[in-house]
């Protein structure tokens, strides 16, 4: 309904090749914006801009796993290591060598995605879910490197102290400002997976993607592109894993377990594979739902004749989101993006059927 | 077919929604009447405003064992507390937020805690603690671990706003090499014993591997280290190696979750007398007992507590009287899972202990910097429950323990309150 493409009429190269083609649409993304850094973090209270935080850290992860798995058809369950190798590498340079957080941060991408190459290495060979177990033994070998080599684990409990990050004079210590140094990196996330997406690079991956015999026939270097797959995602997967360091000011192993893996596998099949918008549909719903549905659940505890009522929601908050998930694929296998196409479409030829 | 499901399954999802909707219009009559609600507080006259704390648990996590029965010890002896006029008069108000053992969740559930004005926090579960370390100190919240966050936060001077209050892994491991020692001179055997150390290969269970080797050295003792990986329901080779190649004389586990009843049950089949085994902390409850195979299968099996235990302690007595007074019958909880149930109870007066000392030190308001102060007041017993020796610099309370053995069917108080090789514990505290 936002975009209704009727009466635009594209008269030069550069107009064609625009990210927003639609005038509207490109109100909405710059209103979008605009709310997102004039209002949003001055209206909301400190526990509602966490959720936004977390949402932010978690959907660079997930743009990465988009990346790799919905454009370039590779899979990883293993993209919460490189969180990890990317949290830890941070955190090793800013407490002890004493590096700057934005040092710290291309550090942790770097190293996430030199790691990444190495993992990635199988893929050249072997496919599917081979490759999701190549990658599942990273993801093991990742957790008990740093659990078992007290270098790079620290010392206590596998887990390392991060001083604040500044910048200058100014200290990131409230929740605000973390939010603003969140928001600025997922920006330059966002754009970047969307570019990519309709570069050269992108249209190899989905030409990977879709059939990886005919894509070798058609000049693609298979192995070069799937291996540049992995070494983007494990980028966005180490600056998101620098990134929770910095915010939490602390590089703890248990965040980066293997549920979380499967939550980013999660986020992005919810949002719909290979789209960018469908990644942070998806990344808002599965950070946002278990906050959302507490709530909604805390409201009615006077009524629900159980007595450990804490308890009670908890189980049925996990059943609840279980529940919604199964609809939504049900409902739209294709995820939420999908969901959203279908009613842009349907005002799109409004009134008419098609 | 398929169109059968979709209509029982639209059906079912029609139905939720109808039964959501219905509560929904309760939940508006209730609140329409909210004088119907308050039972408790409409016997205790409450004369101040109430102090807020903050309590978080795991229902559904990696630790949904010990989460419920824990908070429930919480919960009810803060009832019992209010019911008795609360603490200087000031009821403790309690915001429960369960995070299911996830690091989003946890933060989310501090934020919220932090909008109600709490002035003490239970940050349940390592990653969590860990997490909220930072915001702890800026918020000037008090943030409680007993028995899990970070060892390293007993120095008080470093980690202004966390106590673990409970001996640490490392305490433990000191305290259980002592006993060990004790054992085996009260027995009359010459020599010394040689120690197995059976752990959950995690950062958790190879946390007090640094102090067993340093006591090693110092003692001369041969303590030889055997991992558990994850998840830890497989350990018969390690038991075997542990009896029969290295033949040890006294074996300390460290294990979580499943894996110390499989060891119970492990050593037992392999013929090694369980009355020369002790468990650290998270091994000795009375469910790992009964998955080993029950009380005969762990009899004389030993277990650390930091918090005393047993099903007749006057505290759960007042308890029960409470909920008879109420008209309803004792939760099973309480006996059923016993230690986690007292380390709950333990818990709430402790807080109690420190609202009182925060009060009598610095006066009202109760804030969370005059909690801290209240907390490192504290020293000595608390309701028979737990000993503890605070102060600015040692936030873990002195690292004190007693030992309980599995006989006739119920934990038997072993050893009192005790600990060992103090001085190794702090010499890596205070590092």
């Amino acid at each position: 309904m936002i975009n209704r493409e009727c009466g635009v009429f594209k008269t030069t190269y550069q107009a064609d090749m625009a990210l927003y083609t639609v005038p509207l649409a490109r109100i909405t993304v710059w209103a979008f914006l605009a709310f997102f850094v004039f209002v949003l973090p001055f209206v909301v209270d400190t526990q509602r801009l966490v959720w936004a935080n977390l949402v932010g850290i978690h959907l660079i992860a997930a743009l990465g796993l988009n990346i790799l798995v919905g454009l370039c058809g590779q899979i990883s369950v293993g993209h919460a290591a490189f969180m990890a190798v990317g949290g830890y590498t941070a955190a090793i340079m800013s407490s002890r060598a004493d590096m700057p957080f934005w040092i710290g941060l291309v550090a942790g991408g770097v190293f996430a995605s030199v790691y990444g190459l190495l993992v990635g290495l199988p893929s050249v060979r072997i496919k599917g879910f081979y490759l999701a177990f190549a990658t599942l033994a990273a993801q093991f070998i990742t957790e008990w490197t740093i659990t078992h080599v007290k270098w790079i684990g620290g010392g206590f409990q596998s887990s390392i102290i991060v001083p604040r990050p500044s910048l200058g004079p100014l200290t990131i210590d409230t929740e605000r400002e973390k939010y603003f140094l969140i928001l600025a990196l997922v920006i330059v996330a966002v754009v970047a997976a969307l570019n990519i997406a309709r570069s050269r690079l992108g249209r190899a991956f989905v030409a990977i993607r879709d059939r990886d015999v005919a894509a070798e026939l058609i000049g693609v270097d298979i192995a070069r592109y799937k291996l540049l797959a992995f070494m983007i995602s494990s980028f966005y997967a180490g600056v998101a894993g620098a990134l929770w360091v910095y915010y939490l000011g602390n590089a703890n192993i248990e965040a980066f377990r293997i549920v979380e893996s499967i939550a980013f596998l999660a986020m992005i099949i919810i949002g719909g594979l290979g789209s960018v918008l469908g990644t942070i549909y998806g990344t808002a719903f599965v950070v946002l739902l278990p906050f959302i549905l507490e709530e909604i659940l805390q409201t009615f505890k006077g009524v629900i004749p159980v007595s450990d009522i804490h308890s009670f929601v908890a189980h049925l908050r996990f059943a609840v989101y279980g529940g919604l998930i199964v609809l939504f694929l049900m409902v739209e296998p294709e995820g939420l993006n999908r969901l959203w196409r279908n009613v842009k479409d349907y005002f799109r030829v409004w009134p008419f059927p098609y | 077919m398929a169109l059968k499901i979709a209509k029982v399954l639209w059906a079912a999802l029609a139905l939720s929604l109808l039964t959501t909707l219905a509560i929904a219009c309760q939940a508006e009559e209730e609140k329409a009447t909210p004088a119907a609600r308050t039972p408790v507080a409409a016997q205790t006259p409450v004369t101040k405003e109430p102090v807020k704390v903050g309590f978080m648990y795991d229902a559904t996590g990696a630790t949904q064992l010990i989460g419920p029965p824990y908070k429930a010890g919480f919960e009810d002896a803060i009832k019992l507390i209010n019911k008795k006029g609360g603490v200087e008069g000031h009821p403790i108000e309690v915001i429960f937020c369960e995070h299911g053992y996830e690091v989003p969740k946890g933060v989310e559930c501090y934020e919220r805690m932090k909008a109600e004005g709490v002035v003490i926090i239970n940050t349940y579960g390592t990653p969590i603690t860990q997490a909220l370390v930072e915001r702890c100190v800026a918020d000037k919240i008090v943030c409680n671990h007993p028995g899990y966050g970070i060892a390293a936060a007993a120095n008080g001077e470093k980690f202004p706003y966390n106590f673990p209050t409970a001996a640490s892994y490392w305490s433990q491991g000191g305290a259980a090499v002592q006993f060990v020692l004790e054992q085996w001179q009260k027995a009359g055997k010459p020599g010394k014993p040689k120690i197995a150390y059976l752990y959950y290969d995690n950062p958790a269970g190879r946390e007090p591997l640094d102090v067993l080797r340093a006591i090693a050295q110092r003692e001369g003792l041969e303590i030889r280290e055997f991992a558990v990986p994850a998840p830890g329901v497989e350990m018969s080779a390690q038991v075997t190696d542990i009896v029969q190649r290295f033949k040890a004389d006294w074996v300390i586990t460290h294990l979580f979750g499943r894996s110390p009843s499989v060891s119970i049950k492990a050593f037992k089949d392999a013929g090694f007398p369980l009355d020369r085994v002790i468990s650290l902390v998270w091994g000795s409850a009375d469910a790992d007992v009964i998955a080993a195979g029950g009380w005969s299968v762990a009899e004389g099996y030993y277990g650390l507590q930091f918090t005393a235990i047993g099903t007749d302690h006057p505290v759960l007595n007042e308890i029960r009287q409470m909920y008879r007074a109420e008209g309803q019958s004792p939760p099973k909880v309480m006996e059923e899972s016993n230690v986690y149930y007292m380390r709950g109870v333990a818990q709430a007066f402790l807080w109690a202990e420190a609202i009182r000392q925060a009060l009598g030190l610095a006066g009202e308001p109760v804030t969370g910097e005059k909690m801290k102060r209240g907390m490192e007041n504290i020293k000595g017993d608390i309701a028979g429950l737990v000993r503890l020796e605070l102060s600015p610099r040692d936030h873990e309370g002195g690292g004190y323990l007693q030992v309980w053995q599995a006989k006739g069917g119920k934990w038997v108080l072993a050893k009192d309150w005790f600990r060992g090789y103090r001085d190794i514990v702090e010499s890596l505290v205070y590092k």
